[in-house]
């Protein structure tokens, strides 16, 4: 435990790493720490996951680093690329795309110069379609970084963009 | 139809956000209640009730909560399913954020009656707000005394930990989500056992729903005739939540008796999106077949839409003005679970991909009828013999389309009418 601390360290600010090991009481196996480790990892970690990241929470969790890097690879929520300093997940599925959110997604698309998945050149922004996030009855909606945006239109979502630092 | 507001009874009164509010408007009662009963009673108060669950499945709750075994070695858990991720659904996220104590009482009782001193509430990991609000809620609990090691003064233990997901459909089937919680792959275990025997960290386990947690708190409360006085007939009871969204004047999360017939719901809701005409509506969530305008009268609840072939499901009703492609509402469905197969089954993998391909190819003015024909034999074929029900799932919207709207579909085909081109939501003066 400690080498494996000593080498998570690292890679992680020791604050991760305390808030990590703070839920070990939480969980009755070491093992169930994988998911909400990584979600602080990527936070400490300017939102994606490096392979350095990784091998910290492998390590802190005494796990083979395949093991995890697979748990990685499995979640949508996981990046293991840079993103950008903010990320938009348009959601897209069904009740949105009635309400116009293929209108919202070329919206977006226009306003940062970029393809789906990439990163503005300053770093600022990337956006993905995505699943249903569970605000149907607000559709057309996004999500930027924590926070829905919900009933859009073109106009909105264009100065919601503009907005972002 | 004028009805009490049970569930949502709180929602829009933010005091219920804080033990000492919700406590006010008779919240914990339930659980005061239950603690004095034995847990044998609790559970059958329950089972008498007729509560089927809300997560999808329309599993009976009482019974569940029976199969996990009185005597154990081991310790025994609760996991609520708050992944809530069928598209079209919305409803949990409603009651996690206007009522988290409503959640957090049922999750308890359901501990006392089945014997389990811990709760993993699994939520999806795209709920940041309403994840914070259910944290803030459960520190709230055990500085009231409400969680810990002597609920409400009875000397009974409970402990809740709020989970997140990661963003994965899949970890919202049982089995998926425990392999989650635990740290892994979601990916679906084989069955049996189930999880009442085995199921979270190798322990006895009752998964269930959101909706399922919160209707236990208002049986135990009110007892199990008044909530069998609710609804269609015994086998369809009490209070249901119904998400309504897609080409209506006002979406959103509506609560009836279950078995509110559709034009109900409709009517509820304010009607169709600028007054267009109804082409077809999904029941129950993306899984769900869907229905015709003709269907209108049809009273939603677990066996009767099952008798007509489709399923009451999540109850997210989505509705489809005579503006919609069907191809391209169906072609949105199968992407998502083509995405969403974890891919453990050769069937599920496959299928839900050629499903997909194939109304790809419809769409994009590609296809022909042979496409279509060859469609209608993948389908049958996609769920089946497979670990989970996401392969049977996948088939229900493309099963539908099939069946439902073939004739529409060879019409366009044969008048070469692909790409039907999207219609603009927005006023084109204003995308511009
Ligand atoms: C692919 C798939 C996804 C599911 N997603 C959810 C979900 O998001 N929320 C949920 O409550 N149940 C979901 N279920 C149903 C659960 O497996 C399970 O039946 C349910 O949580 C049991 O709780 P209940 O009896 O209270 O409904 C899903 C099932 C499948 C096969
Ligand atoms: S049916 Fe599909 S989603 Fe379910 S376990 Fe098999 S491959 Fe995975
Ligand atoms: S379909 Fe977009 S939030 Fe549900």
């Amino acid at each position: 435990m400690i080498s494996g601390r000593a080498a998570a360290s690292q890679a992680l600010p020791e604050s991760a790493i305390e808030e990590i090991l703070a839920l070990r009481p939480k969980y009755p196996t070491l093992e169930a720490l994988t998911l909400p480790a990584l979600h602080i990892a990527q936070r400490a970690s300017g939102g994606w996951l490096p392979e350095a990241a990784i091998e910290a929470v492998a390590h802190l969790l005494e796990l083979p680093v395949a093991r995890v890097a697979g748990v990685v690879s499995f979640y949508d929520m996981y990046h293991v690329r840079p993103v950008g300093r903010h990320r938009i997940r348009v959601c897209t599925n069904l009740s949105c795309q009635l309400r116009g959110s293929g209108e919202i997604l070329e919206t977006i698309g226009q306003e940062l110069g970029v393809e789906e998945g990439r990163v503005t050149s300053d770093g600022r922004c990337s956006y993905v379609q995505f699943e249903c996030l569970g605000s149907c009855d607000t559709a057309p909606m996004i999500m930027v970084d924590d926070d829905y945006h919900e009933n859009l239109t073109p106009e909105r979502v264009r100065q919601i963009v503009r907005e972002l630092k | 139809m004028a009805t009490e507001r049970v569930l949502t009874r709180n929602v829009g009164r933010p005091e219920a956000l804080t033990v000492r509010g919700y406590r006010e408007g008779g919240g914990y009662d339930a659980l005061a209640k239950a603690l004095r009963m034995q847990p044998e009673e609790v559970i059958e108060e329950v089972k008498r009730s007729g509560l089927r669950g809300r997560g999808g499945a329309g599993f009976p709750c009482g019974a569940k909560w029976s199969f996990v075994p009185r005597q154990s070695p081991k310790p025994k858990y609760i996991v609520c399913n708050a992944d809530e991720s069928e598209p079209g659904t919305f409803k949990d996220r409603l009651l996690m954020e206007h009522d988290p104590h409503q959640l957090i009482e049922g999750c308890i009782i359901a501990g006392w009656a089945v014997g389990a001193n811990t709760t993993y509430i699994y939520i999806r990991g795209e709920y940041t707000k309403a994840a914070a609000i259910l944290e803030a809620a459960v520190r709230d609990a055990y500085d009231s005394g409400v969680l810990g090691t002597n609920v409400l003064g009875s000397g009974f233990r409970h402990d809740m930990v709020v989970h997140r997901g990661a963003g994965a459909y899949i970890c919202g089937e049982e089995t998926g989500m425990l392999e989650s919680l635990e740290g892994k792959r979601g990916q679906p275990r084989v069955k049996p056992p189930f999880p009442a025997l085995v199921g979270a960290f190798g322990c006895p386990t009752v998964i269930n729903n959101v909706e399922t947690l919160c209707c236990a708190t208002h049986i135990l409360l009110r007892g199990a005739d008044w909530f069998k006085s609710i609804g269609t007939d015994e086998r369809n009871t009490g209070p249901k939540l119904y998400a309504i969204s897609g080409h209506v004047e006002r979406p959103g999360t509506y609560e009836y008796p279950i078995g509110v017939p559709f034009q109900t719901l409709l009517d509820g809701c304010g009607g169709m999106y600028r007054g267009r005409e109804l082409k077809a509506f999904i029941p129950g969530g993306a899984s769900a077949p869907m229905m015709k305008a003709s269907d209108r009268a049809i009273k939603m609840d677990f066996d009767t839409l099952a008798k007509a072939g489709s399923m009451l499901g999540s109850a997210a009703v989505i509705v489809m003005d005579d503006t919609t492609c069907m191809v391209r509402a169906t072609l949105r469905l199968a992407r998502f679970f083509a995405h969403e197969s974890c891919g453990q089954c050769t069937p599920c993998r496959e299928g839900t991909n050629w499903m997909k391909i194939l109304l790809q190819r419809i769409h994009s003015g590609q296809g022909s009828e042979a496409d279509l024909d060859l469609l209608a034999q993948v389908v049958p074929n996609v769920g089946g013999i497979s670990l989970c029900a996401l392969g049977d799932a996948a088939q229900g919207p493309v099963k539908s389309l099939v069946e439902k709207f073939s004739d529409e579909i060879r019409e366009n085909l044969r008048a070469g009418r692909y790409p039907l081109p999207a219609p603009r939501y927005f006023d084109q003066g204003a995308a511009a």
